[in-house]
């Protein structure tokens, strides 16, 4: 389960990337996407998703429901 | 003399040997400027500013007005990443035809900006400042900005380093700055009270939460009034810029000037908001209007006494090269940076090309003040009038008034000249369409003035500016500003007294909106 960016949103800031505590975001051609299989949510990390609290444009990280809820590991 | 408006361009693929020749052939011409008897700002020189603050910011062209005639500042957007939200920011809004505050086209790596940065030393001797300034806060993507200031320490250690920040991190950096030998920093405050905070501030990013509301307005003040203070204490240089919004902080900016200046801040620049609905900041949606000359003139004024205030801000694209008012980014853009070899920084012409800038400095300071002790002989009259003028720089009436696309301003009464600011414009002499509808728009933001000085202007736009009550001067073309302005004010002042002419205040005039993106 993960978060992705709407790259048409995506403005390229870089302010999500340095925030996660999986290093799962990266840029690319611009625009910076989420590698799924990194992504926990950042469960057991932060109270909120840092890419989705950083981001300058509302709406932009937003979960992908292609993939189940991530469970922190207990 | 002969103003410098060669452009040295990079962009012809000549190699680098041609180019610093030409600037070699260029170098004893175009530097010369009466020196500036604004009392403004830092422009005053060491009368009243403490020797070292003085020697640190002399050759800065952004915090003294005097200086930007001389050198050159450029700004490299290594870190677009930002912590917080503006309501007069709008992050998504970038656009490379456009010369705007906080715009930028181009993100550098760190290795891509200290060789921008060389290349454009190399091409521009006077280039004295590198500022990190945004898009973005420098100081929300802390490594990006610290390698680039590295990189260049190295390499071009003559360079000074300067960045602006919102000062939400600024406490947990204030001694790497100090160790990279960063001596200005400029930090955004609009508010010290969050009540005031809240209506510009919808949200910030601060230790892994967004806040909102009032308690993220308090945690900004809190941190940008602590950052300063250990900036002070660190005795780094630190400058505040305020965004005036009127209705919103208009009032509420004369404590923070008692609040920073308290503090230990040595300049305080007061921009006006520029919002429109086009920029898509919250600002520019909801119909928040920015403040009239006169309202940003009469709160500059009131902070005056607290503190010098900067007049002479131009609100810079974040990726500006070149003389302030003078752009020269298009020539230094990453594509012709890259293609660039190697790039040699030659220390030498540069040292003597700064140092005949310094002794022109000096002739100007003494000739102003010649006209000055001049001046106190007339009788004391409490008569004030601004004069518009259109210059290239240099200190002179030297710009077409169709061509002119800013106007500097300046006060005049018995005590003398005073730079009090400058107008952008939009270009009146086009030609073709749109003639007719800029006129007006020139008029409205020089409506504020008596005089408008200019090299030459055209039958059509003369009588236009009578109409408006504005004189049209010619007869001082080419000639020193100031000089010219007090022989001008001296005939005025002779004239009322006379009766001649009737003196009376002017309107007020408008602040051209251009877009304001980032403040950081
Ligand atoms: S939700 Fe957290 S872990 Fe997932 S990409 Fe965003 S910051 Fe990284
Ligand atoms: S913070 Fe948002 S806008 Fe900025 S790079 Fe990340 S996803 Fe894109
Ligand atoms: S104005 Fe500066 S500090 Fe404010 S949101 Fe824009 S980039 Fe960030």
């Amino acid at each position: 389960m993960a978060y992705k960016i709407i790259a048409s949103q995506c403005t390229g800031c870089s302010a999500c990337e340095p925030e996660c505590p999986n290093v799962a975001i990266r840029e690319k051609n611009g625009v910076f996407i989420i590698d799924p299989k990194k992504c926990t949510e950042c469960l057991g990390h932060f109270d909120e998703p840092q890419c989705v609290a950083v981001c300058p444009v509302d709406l932009t990280c937003v979960i992908d429901n292609a993939f189940p809820r991530y469970v922190a590991p207990v | 003399m002969q103003a410098n408006t060669e452009h040295i361009g990079i962009d012809t693929g000549k190699p680098l040997e041609q180019l610093l020749e030409k600037i070699a052939d260029h170098k004893g011409c175009g530097t010369s400027s009466d020196g500036g008897k604004a009392s403004c700002g830092s422009s005053d020189g060491p009368a009243d500013m403490a020797p070292e603050v003085w020697e640190k910011v002399k050759n800065h062209p952004c915090y003294s007005e005097e200086a930007h005639h001389h050198y050159a500042r450029m700004h490299v957007a290594v870190a677009p990443a930002c912590n917080i939200h503006c309501n007069y920011c709008n992050r998504k809004y970038d656009c490379a035809n456009e010369s705007r505050p906080g715009v930028v086209s181009e993100k550098l790596t760190p290795e891509q900006a200290s060789k921008k940065v060389l290349a454009v030393a190399s091409a521009i001797p006077q280039m004295t400042v590198l500022g990190i300034a945004g898009p973005g806060d420098p100081l929300a993507n802390p490594a990006k900005t610290f390698k680039t200031f590295e990189l260049i320490a190295k390499t071009a250690p003559d360079i000074k380093l300067c960045l602006s920040t919102n000062g939400l991190t600024l406490p947990d950096h204030v001694d790497t700055i100090k160790a990279f030998n960063v001596d200005h920093v400029t930090i955004t405050i609009n508010m010290v009270d969050p009540e005031v905070g809240q209506h510009i501030y919808p949200w910030i990013f601060y230790k892994n939460k967004r806040y909102t509301g009032i308690e993220a307005a308090r945690i900004l003040t809190e941190r940008q009034l602590l950052g300063l203070e250990m900036l002070t204490a660190a005795g780094v240089l630190a400058k505040i810029n305020s965004v005036m919004i009127p209705g919103i902080n208009d009032k509420h900016l004369v404590e923070v000037n008692r609040a920073v200046k308290s503090r230990g801040a040595f300049l305080h620049n007061i921009m006006p908001l520029i919002s429109a609905p086009e920029h898509g900041t919250v600002f520019g949606l909801n119909g928040q209007r920015g403040p009239s000359a006169q309202e940003l003139k009469a709160l500059q004024d009131a902070c005056e006494g607290e503190m010098n205030m900067m007049r002479h801000c131009r609100q810079c694209r974040a990726d500006a090269v070149g003389l302030l008012g003078e752009d020269r980014s298009a020539e230094f853009t990453t594509e012709k940076i890259d293609e660039m070899s190697e790039v040699v920084y030659d220390a030498e012409t540069r040292k003597a090309y700064q140092e005949l800038v310094e002794s022109e400095r000096l002739e100007k300071v003494a000739a102003k003040e010649a006209a000055l002790a001049e001046m106190s002989d007339d009788e004391v009259s409490d008569i004030k009038i601004l004069i518009a003028v259109a210059t290239k720089g240099q200190g002179r009436v030297n710009e077409h008034f169709g061509h002119a696309t800013e106007f500097q301003i300046y006060e005049m009464s018995s005590a003398g000249s005073k730079f009090v600011g400058h107008r952008r414009v939009d270009l009146y002499c086009q030609g073709g369409f749109g003639e007719e509808e800029t006129l007006p728009s020139v008029v409205r933001a020089i409506n504020d003035c008596h005089a408008v000085f200019v090299a030459k202007i055209g039958g059509c736009p003369r009588d236009e500016l009578k109409a408006a009550g504005i004189d049209p001067v010619d007869r001082f073309a080419h000639e020193f500003i100031e000089e010219s302005a007090i022989t001008y004010f001296k005939e005025y002042l002779a004239k009322v007294r006379s009766h001649e002419v009737v003196h009376e205040m002017r309107g007020d005039a408008d602040i051209r909106q251009g877009a304001y993106i980032s403040a950081a």
